[in-house]
């Protein structure tokens, strides 16, 4: 309990660092598209075919378990939907990001403190941890959304495809579910848990990367809590933030 | 001048650094010599204000170091220049943006001044026609070089050297000691190295600090260390064979 709460305390305390005046604002911004590249546009592809896949699945698991007369067909079209919006496009994609771009940030910012490079920035006077973390949060935080976004899109596509090829749904039926009692504030509610679990896992794996303490083995271990801590955290924001925003 | 004080400084109750007292001199090349493991890297990283020290006074020039605060700190941290064992070069950096890191975050020159200034400094180092290397694309002793010319990149007053010559060849070592000392005497900095290469020590060291188990047990030049009387000293300073033999003649 004491070691949890002192980690807690230490991450706390990194974040105040973090969110401190920049040195100079124009590097920072340089960075920060740096990031956006690496932590975003190439996520897309992943996310993409995940995401894809992920509504094909939905789909046939939706019409195989609501094989019954009684059971209007366009219920497919509005099960993948609404599975996806509330769902899978935020969770199970911050989940996947919480593997791909939280080793990334906490390999990357670990093997920067393993190697002196972290010292090299402290020596010259720039606040390392603002240097380096900030960029990737507000990465995170701005771009996450667009994947959000796009695996929804994607995801309702796949959907499609799947119900169609495997002739469970008819093109039509399935439009007409998509649409049918749509809520727009479930997009809202996706967005919004997007933003907490980028935040999550650029703050989170930047914490692990940049407390390293050894060599490379214990970059690695930082790399694998990462991922597992941000993981757990994401799924227990999303009971909180679901209760917060659906009650 | 950099003086430190009663320098304490331990990690979860073990003791690494006992009242340390020394004082390193401008314009000269001051080395801290001793075994791996006996402190030295400690003693550099506490000056430089790496790690916190448990008690004791660092000064810099009339500045009590140690109790400044970040933002204080960084004033006397931008007249600080440092050489890391490994280079310590930014990996995602080609060896010319390297080097003007340090301009870029801390001067408003314009870009061609900048420029400029990046390339005198890989000029001096010997380093030409490799602005677009990356680290991974350098030997090791170009690395130290292109680490060498980013800490002089802002003209600082203060150099610290963590091991310059580790994973060097012995020609390569002599090159870079030689450019630490002509460095130092060319800017009059305050240079401090730390090394455990005797080749170093007889080469640069016009102050030397020996530090074994955490405690200061000798200070002198690159003269006096070979006539020193301390056992401890001798038993590192003619480790081998041949210069045991070379001491016990010279007795």
């Amino acid at each position: 309990m004491f070691k949890f709460l002192h980690q807690l305390g230490k991450y706390f305390l990194l974040l105040r660092k973090v969110f401190a005046k920049p040195e100079k604002p124009s590097l920072y911004y340089k960075q920060t598209m740096r990031e956006l590249v690496s932590l975003g546009f190439n996520s897309v592809a992943i996310i993409a075919i995940i995401s894809f896949f992920m509504g094909a699945v939905i789909t046939l698991q939706t019409a195989y378990n609501t094989e019954n007369p009684i059971y209007p067909k366009y219920l497919i079209g509005l099960g993948c939907r609404d599975s996806i919006i509330l769902e899978f496009s935020s969770t199970v994609t911050a989940l996947i990001l919480a593997g791909k771009v939280g080793s990334n940030i906490a390999s990357e910012i670990g093997t920067m403190r393993v190697t002196e490079q972290i010292d090299a920035l402290e020596i010259m006077g720039v606040n390392s941890a603002s240097y380096l973390i900030l960029p990737k949060v507000i990465a995170a935080v701005v771009f996450n959304p667009f994947l959000t976004l796009m695996s929804i899109i994607i995801g309702i596509l796949g959907g499609w495809v799947a119900g169609t090829a495997a002739g469970v749904v008819t093109s039509q039926d399935f439009i007409y579910g998509i649409q049918y009692a749509f809520i727009p504030f479930y997009i809202t509610y996706s967005l919004i848990k997007t933003v907490v679990f980028a935040f999550i896992i650029a703050s989170v794996s930047a914490f692990q990367g940049y407390y390293v303490d050894g060599g490379s083995l214990e970059v690695g271990r930082a790399s694998t809590k990462a991922v597992v801590y941000s993981s757990v955290l994401i799924l227990m924001f999303n009971v909180i933030l679901t209760q917060l925003i659906l009650s | 001048m950099i003086s430190v004080k009663n320098l304490n400084k331990s990690f979860n109750d073990k003791n690494v650094l006992s009242d340390i007292s020394v004082t390193f001199e401008t314009g000269k090349t001051n080395l801290i010599i001793g075994k791996s493991g006996s402190g030295k890297t400690v003693l550099l990283k506490s000056i430089v204000g790496l790690h916190d020290i448990d008690s004791g006074e660092i000064w810099y020039e009339n500045t009590l170091f140690n109790k400044l605060d970040f933002a204080e700190m960084k004033q006397i941290r931008s007249e600080m220049g440092m050489l890391f064992q490994g280079s310590a070069l930014f990996d995602s950096l080609t060896v010319e943006q390297n080097v003007r890191f340090p301009l870029d975050m801390f001067t408003d020159q314009s870009y061609e001044e900048k420029e400029e200034r990046v390339n005198f400094c890989l000029n001096r180092v010997n380093i030409t026609n490799s602005n677009n290397l990356f680290p991974a694309e350098l030997s090791g002793g170009m690395k130290k070089r292109v680490a060498i010319a980013r800490a002089i990149a802002l003209n600082p007053k203060y150099l610290f050297c963590d091991e310059p010559n580790s994973g060097l060849d012995p020609l390569t070592a002599i090159l870079i000691d030689a450019l630490i000392k002509e460095l130092t005497e060319e800017y009059s900095m305050t240079t401090i190295v730390n090394t455990h290469d005797m080749n170093s020590v007889m080469e640069i060291g016009e102050k030397i600090v020996f530090i074994s188990d955490g405690v200061k047990c000798w200070e002198g030049n690159k003269h006096e260390i070979l006539n020193s009387d301390n056992d401890i000293l001798n038993d590192f300073v003619f480790a081998n064979s041949l210069a045991k033999q070379l001491k016990s003649v010279n007795r």
